[in-house]
């Protein structure tokens, strides 16, 4: 538990943050810790210097102007959690970053840090995917934003360059008749979700669903989109039936096995969360 | 008991824990907090493979990296003269005790197993050698399954144990017992698997050892349930010291549930370090080595069947079990699977019959030995599990099988056809009350118009016997035991009638501070606050067997009752010399000595004590000084009982499993604390509940441990237990003077197979009798689909 020697430095901006990293390719970003550290712990990773933006304002608060919410990559779960602007516009996300690990884990990790390290089993991917969220980046080359759906790569794989920083993650706000929910099935070691669904569901003014998104956590090796069960409940009643219909043809592809709990099982809790998570997202739209 | 109305009436009474002030704010002193001047940090690099031999190790990176003061292995404490021993403390007839030296010679046998000790100025420099040790292995299959352990051609552990047995031993009568089974009207049967755990106490183990060459005094501070049995092996069998030149120390113990009882090499390993470089080492473990190297518990594989008459009657029992030892024999290991196992198996019933077979069996992983429980809820939870899988193929209620199989409370002391005689008990007593407060008769019905709904809601009993605070001494050592397990304690009332009591336990978490002192509170009728308990310190305190096995009130507590009495009998001869009256017409009361009928004219404890060290004025033949020590040897076990209750619902859609309710009736006799009583029952049955549905030790085929942190192994948390429902009976111990029984493993004893059993009876119509441990929604998915 204890890691190998590193250098340590505090840039004040983006820009010479980016600076250090181009110029030290084995440095690593250091936001919350909270998933660096304990891997740093354990001698799985032992960057040979660590880059903590946390002093850097450009990445702190959340902001809402034009019917979009900006946040910060620095902000952490528990203001996330807690701020009206997010519980208005993004209100899943603020259900499921009350969801994450404990008080602690709560007051240290960040957005920024939970979307790059891309843990599959982290709560905060699926819900940025349902909401079609932007996440703007920065490196030496400049700025430029991707998609929440190009984002997640694979396993702890992001499409961030060695010399980028996550700065910020955009969400439109939520269209009127629109309700959204995540639902946890907590891993009783890890707390991280063994399987997370985020759904947002949209009525329209004649009460069917104009729009609809699914997204799990845990099951597989990034988070997933559901897109199918999606495309069919547009147009639907958004009733009980249609819900638990459009649920189960649910297939996870290439879902995750391990010691806990099988692919197969996996697939199976999708299911009864997935349409946990639609029944919830329709009683508040 | 003696004065129950002064020291405040404190025994008995709900007194805050003296201790935790300290502990809650950070104050109290581990061994890890300790810093000695010129202090070196040691690591201990472990093999990564289940079973390899070692062609060679090179360590001269390691030993040129800046700050690193020296490099060992298995050859360097050979070539020190040292045994190097880590022994075995119970001998079974029979059994293979391969050698087990300080570090691995030349093959490892479990992940984990140490290979190479560095020693550095700093502990990240200590981290940073390990990873510049070399070591060329040749790996070899190993195996990690007890039963698979034994089959023929699977990889050997020791070479001169074939098929991996350690012991082959058996208790009870096969032929009676196979004769019962011919006679059954029905026959219940299971397989069961008794999950592996991992101890996981708050604290790691650490040591800092002190070594003086000039003295040739070593002085170690270390995580100890038992310090003066860790002297005793340290001394004879791994570093050779003379006994008395050597102190554990134990300062504040976070917690060890058995873990902290066994000798393991680390701490003798940091103590040969401080010997060859004559400057103090510390040791600690990392939790992952905690998980690595902490002795782990239970891990059974076992086939076990009831036989029961037409009438509901047990007549049989027949048990096969596998019980892993790991890789070497651990200090108390082999008593767990057989006289703490074996012995229990005629649970509260009155059964005639009983077989029970144990192959104790090496495997290529970190040694197993006792762990809260210790051999008893792996016997309850066959015992248990076998009686409603019995009500079950007669028909007959879980709680109407169990009232017709009692022994009743008229039959005591009860011998049982597996060695133990049961002191006392009203079983049906406790079921009674548990079953009343949970209101077992509505439950049924709820129950019902659930299912209709398609909700699962199940209840599940367990009627557990617990036998603790093993005695007397000259039972266990005819049994194995290479210990006794008597108890000492000195009571010393100083010159101002101010008490300091020393106990030959050691507590870790336990409140012996509190309960200790209302004990002699009770006894001298002396203000509780007017009294110190010291523990844990081999240099201070008499010979003692440490605290383990529920063992510490009924054997340390009586330790220092007969103490207190023995002070107050001398305190009587000062008193009535002092009144000039006849010792037969002194009365004491609320600590004071006076002729029956003339309390206005008395001798209060304090006046006594002054007497005593001034004197002056003593009667003839009686020495001066006011202290008394005890060696208290218990006639027999102590058999706490009771009746746990759990009530769950599964989740039909995820098989999660909710545990709604649990009520505990426990039987513990006299109770000292019943705060404390109550805090030890809940975190008991918070560690069962844990290994019944949340815990369990993975292996892979290999031999690795797949569940090697936190982030795998599933310690229960708060919210995932409902708040305990407790309550007890009262059936004092009829042998010990405080009428006191032991408490610190009930829960984890009862909680297994009463939460299994609730499972299965949710599951009942689902055509399931029998879910392995730990109950993971996906097992009981799979039993619903
Ligand atoms: C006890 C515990 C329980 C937890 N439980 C949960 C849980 O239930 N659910 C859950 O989702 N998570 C859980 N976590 C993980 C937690 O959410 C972490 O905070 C999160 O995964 C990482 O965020 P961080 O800010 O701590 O990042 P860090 O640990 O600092 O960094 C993580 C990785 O992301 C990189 N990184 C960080 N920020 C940026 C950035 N702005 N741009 C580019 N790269 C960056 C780092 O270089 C590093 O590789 C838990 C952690 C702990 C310790």
């Amino acid at each position: 538990m204890y890691p190998s020697k590193f250098d340590y430095h505090r840039p004040s901006s983006v820009q010479e943050a980016v600076q250090i990293l181009s110029s030290n390719p084995d440095a690593k970003v250091l936001a919350g810790g909270h998933s660096l550290i304990p891997v740093m712990k354990l001698r799985l990773a032992a960057p040979a210097a660590l880059v903590d933006i946390g002093r850097i304002d450009a990445l702190q608060g959340i902001s809402r102007s034009n019917g979009s919410l900006s946040i910060g990559a620095c902000v952490t779960y528990n203001e996330i959690a807690n701020s009206a602007d997010v519980q208005a516009a993004a209100p899943v996300l603020a259900e499921a970053a009350g969801q994450i690990g404990d008080r602690q884990v709560r007051y240290r990790g960040t957005i920024g840090g939970n979307l790059s390290h891309a843990d599959p089993a982290s709560d905060l991917p699926a819900a940025a995917l349902a909401l079609g969220a932007t996440l703007h980046v920065t490196g030496t080359g400049g700025s430029r934003s991707v998609s929440a759906s190009d984002f997640f790569v694979d396993l702890m794989m992001t499409a961030l360059q060695p010399d980028e920083i996550l700065t910020s993650v955009e969400i439109e706000a939520a269209a009127a008749g629109t309700g959204s929910a995540y639902v946890k099935f907590e891993h009783p070691a890890s707390g991280y979700a063994l399987c997370g669904a985020a759904a947002v569901v949209t009525r329209g003014a004649g009460g069917s669903c104009t729009a609809a998104s699914l997204c799990f956590n845990g099951v597989s090796s990034t988070a997933v989109s559901a897109s199918d069960v999606a495309s069919s409940l547009v147009g639907s009643d958004l009733s009980d039936d249609a819900i638990v219909s459009a649920v189960s043809g649910l297939s996870i592809p290439d879902a995750t096995g391990d010691m806990f709990a099988s692919a197969g099982y996996r697939q199976e809790l999708a299911k009864s969360i997935g349409i946990q998570a639609l029944l919830a997202a329709r009683d508040r739209a | 008991m003696a004065g129950e109305s002064n020291g405040a009436g404190v025994f008995g009474s709900s007194i805050r824990r003296r201790e935790d002030p300290e502990l809650i704010t950070g104050r109290a002193k581990y061994t890890d907090d300790l810093q000695l001047p010129n202090m070196a940090y040691c690591t201990i690099l472990r093999s990564d493979y289940a079973h390899a031999k070692i062609n060679s190790i090179d360590a001269s990176a390691a030993e040129a990296l800046d700050g690193v003061i020296a490099v060992y292995t298995a050859s360097d404490i050979a070539d020190s003269g040292v045994p190097g021993g880590i022994p075995v403390g119970w001998l079974l007839p029979d059994m293979v005790i391969p050698e087990h030296f300080m570090l691995a010679k030349d093959t490892t046998r479990y992940v984990g197993d140490g290979v190479a000790i560095v020693v550095a100025d700093d502990l990240y420099t200590a981290h940073d050698a390990l990873e510049l040790i070399y070591v060329d292995y040749d790996p070899r299959d190993g195996v990690a399954d007890p039963k698979k352990a034994t089959e023929d051609g699977a990889p050997l552990v020791h070479d001169e144990a074939p098929n991996n047995i350690a012991f082959d031993w058996e208790i009870g009568d096969k032929e009676s017992t196979d004769a019962a089974f011919a006679n059954a009207a029905h026959v219940a049967s299971l397989d069961i698997v008794n999950n592996r755990l991992i101890p996981n106490a708050m604290e790691p183990r650490a040591a800092l050892a002190d070594y003086n060459s000039i003295t040739g005094e070593l002085v170690l501070y270390m995580t100890t349930q038992n310090p003066h049995i860790h002297r005793l092996l340290i001394s004879l069998a791994s570093l050779g010291l003379p006994e008395h030149k050597i102190r554990v120390i134990a300062p504040e113990v976070g917690g060890g549930f058995g873990s902290k009882i066994h000798h393991y090499a680390d701490e003798a390993i940091a103590a040969w370090a401080s010997m060859q470089l004559g400057r103090p080492v510390k040791w600690t473990a990392t939790r992952t080595e905690t998980y690595l190297t902490d002795a782990h518990g239970r891990d059974h594989v076992t086939h076990a069947e009831m036989a029961v008459d037409a009438n509901g009657k047990f007549i049989g029992l027949r048990v096969d079990t596998y019980a892993a030892m790991g890789a070497y024999l651990s200090t108390f290991a082999p008593a767990v699977p057989t006289y703490l196992y074996g012995t229990l198996m005629s649970g509260e019933y009155d059964l005639p019959a009983i077989h029970c077979h144990v192959y104790g069996v090496f495997t290529h992983t970190v040694p197993v030995d006792a762990y809260r429980g210790a051999g008893r809820p792996e016997a309850t939870f066959v015992v248990e599990r076998l009686v409603d899988e019995a009500a079950r193929v007669t028909g007959l209620d879980p709680a109407e099988i169990r009232r017709r199989n009692f022994v009743a409370p008229d039959n005591f002391p009860f011998q049982t056809q597996v060695a133990l005689a049961y002191d006392s008990g009203n079983y049906e007593g406790a079921l009674d009350k548990a079953l009343e407060e949970i209101g077992y008769a509505d439950f049924r019905s709820e129950q019902a118009a659930a299912r209709e709904q398609g909700r699962y809601l199940g209840i599940g009993l367990s009627t557990y016997i617990e036998a603790c605070g093993l005695a007397p001494s000259a039972v266990v050592g005819s049994l194995g035991a290479q210990a006794g397990q008597w108890e000492s304690a000195v009571v010393r009332v100083h010159a101002t009638g101010k008490v300091t009591v020393y106990s030959g336990c050691s507590g870790h978490g336990q409140g012996h501070e509190t309960t200790y002192a209302q004990i002699v509170a009770s006894a001298l009728g002396v203000p509780y606050e007017d009294i110190d308990v010291i523990e844990g310190d081999s240099g201070v305190m008499p010979h003692g067997w440490g605290t383990y096995g529920s063992r510490s009130a009924a054997t340390g507590g009586s330790a220092i009752a007969s103490a207190a009495e023995k002070v107050v009998d001398k305190a009587r001869t000062i008193a009535a010399h002092l009144l000039e009256a006849a010792e037969e017409d002194l009365e004491f009361e609320d600590g004071s000595f006076f002729v029956k009928g003339s309390p206005d004219q008395a001798q209060s404890l304090p006046d006594v004590a002054l007497q005593a060290y001034l004197a002056h004025n003593l009667p003839k033949g009686i020495e001066p000084a006011l202290e008394a020590t005890s060696f208290y040897d218990p006639e027999n076990f102590v058999f706490p009982f009771g009746t746990h209750i759990a009530v769950v619902e599964v989740c039909a859609n995820t098989g999660n499993v909710e545990l709604q309710r649990y009520l505990a009736v426990d039987d513990v006799g006299n109770v000292i604390n019943p705060m404390i009583v109550d805090g030890q029952v809940h975190g008991g049955i918070a560690q069962g509940v844990g290994q019944s549905l949340y815990e369990t030790a993975v292996y892979d085929e290999g031999a690795n441990l797949l569940s090697g942190t936190m982030l795998d192994y599933a310690v229960p948390k708060a919210h995932f237990l409902p708040s305990f429902e407790t309550d007890r009976t009262v059936t004092p111990c009829p042998h010990n003077p405080l009428g006191v029984k032991g408490v610190g493993e009930a829960g984890t004893i009862a909680s297994p197979a009463a939460v299994v059993n609730a499972v299965v009876d949710a599951l009942s119509p689902f055509g399931v009798n029998h879910i392995d441990m730990p109950v993971t929604s996906e097992k009981v998915w799979n039993a619903m689909n």
